[in-house]
């Protein structure tokens, strides 16, 4: 997917525009704070939840150029451990979103372990299978509570300060993650790090032939993708105080798919623009009589043959052309 | 009735039976996905949508228009090769030479509009389907009580998968497809029309994908979200088997859909992971697939 997500690079080069981009930056932190006041906020936080998670996913596509279908696995796993831990063992919400997302890290290690070994389409297949698999021992093992999922999972308090049950405190604690996360991602992509990830989704050959340990480089960033999207599932496991068979069936790999590349695959914001329309959209949907999976699937259609840089994308492309 | 290793044979070959056929539909539906990678360069995610699709096109025939199992077993078929067709020509053509990580990206919407678009008119619970008169009934095998329609759907899957080996391998129209395969642009040049070629494998590939899906109907239930699962399993056949060779899929499809039938009896808990288990064992051991080369 080289060919559209060369968006970053040639716009960092382009800078200039610094004033304009801090305004941005100022108004959105803005809309965001005072966000909660205009909106429901378990709508912000479900919204939030699944940008952080399309960011993370964004890593391994935008910035490594890896098709995983399985991250459903790091964002379900990490929902259902955060879950279980808070309820069962009464861990405070701190922790248990900690322990969702080193559970999603440990998993991301074994199965990018298996995955690197092979390239492009191969990779999509082999992380689709393995997500499969994890659905089903999900579906099996004795603590996930099988088609229930694991329900009312308490909201405490998060450092034992901030009354998680009072939704408004809860979404700036939300709010709070996302920017870590974003941030974490930013800086992963900024960085020495970060280039040489962009040099093999460019040319893995090369990047080789330069001296990188490349499957090293690719582990790694698929080692942080999954935990960050673990990160997004555990906070959600609170947020709904629920893990399900949703979070983690292979049709939840496919939604986060449809949120980046609607927005724009190796766009910083990108995913969250999509995760925005797509969580908007369902939303929406519920309350018609339209199949919320017809539309999805059209949206994929249409973006796969009309824009495939996506929303942002396609805006960067356009304002570059034109100076 | 002797037992082996302590497990009843009835027992024990009636799941060997059970693996077989869904070692049938591994093999219908990865040959299918072998031979349209092979020129398209696309994984056809929605392979297991179309396999669905030849199970309703079947189910529609008969309550919709009094059209019968062997009829249906042709038409359905060439009804599901129709839409690959329409889908190729307005789509899948369009991508040929971008990432063919977009043709899965395609393939996989298309696959979400077909299962929503049936699940909202028929619901998730499945439909029946049953077998013709004359694929009724049972025979006493002495060993086990062979229920004839499972007999018949392995009989007719090995004959398919047979033919296509031999079409593919054996004849000249299967020489000119694999030289394409190879080298699209001299083929091309040689007076063959490839842009045609390429629609009529894809219709080919998808048209087999509806076949196994009219044999499965009466198996399993004509129901919506019937291939999403299978293309998941189909997927990590591929994997194992590697992508390069027709026989090798065949093989690989039939001999995990037996070792999916051995977990059952010997260890059922596992029985839905165990293909995924072998999956990421093949790739510790032998990263490019048993049958495969890296392309």
């Amino acid at each position: 997917m080289a060919a559209v997500e060369r968006n970053g690079a040639e716009r960092d080069r382009a800078g200039g525009l610094n004033g304009t981009r801090i305004a941005i930056a100022l108004a959105v932190a803005a809309l965001a704070l005072g966000a909660p006041y205009l909106l429901y906020p378990v709508f912000l936080m479900k919204l939030l939840c699944f940008a952080l998670f399309a960011c993370a996913f964004n890593l391994l596509i935008g910035y490594v150029g890896l098709l995983s279908f399985g991250h459903a696995a790091f964002f379900g796993g990490a929902a259902y451990v955060t879950a279980h831990v808070a309820k069962v063992w009464g861990w405070p919400p701190e922790l248990a979103i900690l322990a969702g997302t080193a559970a999603a890290a440990a998993m991301g290690l074994v199965m990018g372990f298996l995955a690197i070994r092979r390239q492009g389409i191969y990779f999509a297949m082999i992380t689709l299978a393995l997500s499969q698999m994890v659905f089903f021992v999900a579906l099996q093992a004795p603590f996930t509570g099988g088609e229930d999922g694991i329900q009312s999972v308490p909201q405490d308090r998060m450092f034992g300060l901030f009354d998680l049950s009072d939704s408004l405190t809860f979404y700036y604690v939300v709010l709070a993650i996302f920017g870590l996360g974003f941030f974490i991602i930013w800086r992963i992509v900024n960085s020495p790090f970060g280039q040489i990830l962009k040099a093999i989704r460019e040319n893995e050959p090369r990047a080789i032939s330069l001296g990188y340990r490349v499957d090293a480089y690719k582990l790694t960033a698929f080692v942080m993708s999954a935990a960050l999207a673990g990160l997004a599932g555990g906070t959600k496991a609170l947020v709904f105080q629920l893990a399900s068979l949703t979070d983690i069936q292979w049709q939840m790999s496919g939604e986060v798919i449809l949120m980046t590349l609607l927005g724009g695959i190796g766009t910083l914001v990108g995913p969250v623009v999509g995760a925005g329309l797509v969580v908007t959209l369902q939303n929406y949907l519920a309350e018609s009589a339209l199949p919320v999976t017809v539309v999805t699937g059209a949206i994929f259609v249409v973006v796969v043959l009309l824009f495939r840089r996506g929303i942002v994308g396609e805006i960067a492309h356009w304002l570059r052309r034109r100076g | 009735m002797i037992p082996l290793l302590g497990i009843p044979t009835q027992v024990l070959f009636g799941q060997l039976l059970l693996g077989l056929i869904n070692g049938s539909f591994y093999a219908l539906l990865s040959l299918g996905l072998a031979v349209i990678f092979g020129l398209l360069n696309v994984i056809n995610f929605a392979h297991g949508a179309q396999y669905m699709l030849g199970a309703f096109a079947a189910w529609m025939l008969l309550n919709f228009l009094g059209i019968g199992y062997w009829p249906a077993l042709v038409l359905a078929p060439i009804a599901v090769a129709i839409t690959g067709i329409i889908l190729e020509k307005l789509f899948l053509s369009r991508l040929y030479r971008l990432d063919p990580l977009y043709g899965l990206l395609l393939t996989f919407g298309v696959t979400l509009i077909l299962e929503g678009l049936f699940r909202s008119l028929y619901g998730t619970s499945g439909q029946p389907y049953s077998p013709p008169a004359m694929l009724t009934g049972a025979v006493n095998l002495g060993f086990m009580v062979l229920p004839i329609y499972r007999g018949w759907v392995v009989l007719a899957s090995l004959v398919i998968c047979f033919l296509t080996w031999f079409v593919i391998e054996k004849t000249p129209l299967g020489a000119t497809l694999r030289a394409a395969t190879e080298n699209p642009t001299l083929v091309q040049a040689f007076g063959i029309n490839v842009p045609r070629m390429i629609t009529l494998t894809y219709a080919f590939g998808v048209g087999l994908a509806g076949l196994a899906g009219v044999l499965a109907a009466p198996v399993y239930q004509v129901s919506p979200l019937m291939g999403s699962n299978l293309i998941i399993v189909v997927f990590a056949v591929v994997v194992i088997g590697g992508m390069g060779s027709i026989l090798g899929a065949i093989v690989t499809g039939f001999a995990l859909g037996i070792f999916e039938g051995l977990t059952k009896v010997f260890y059922p808990p596992a029985s839905n992971i165990v293909v995924f288990v072998i999956m990421a064992l093949v790739l510790l051991v032998r990263p490019a697939g048993l049958f495969g080369r890296e392309r």
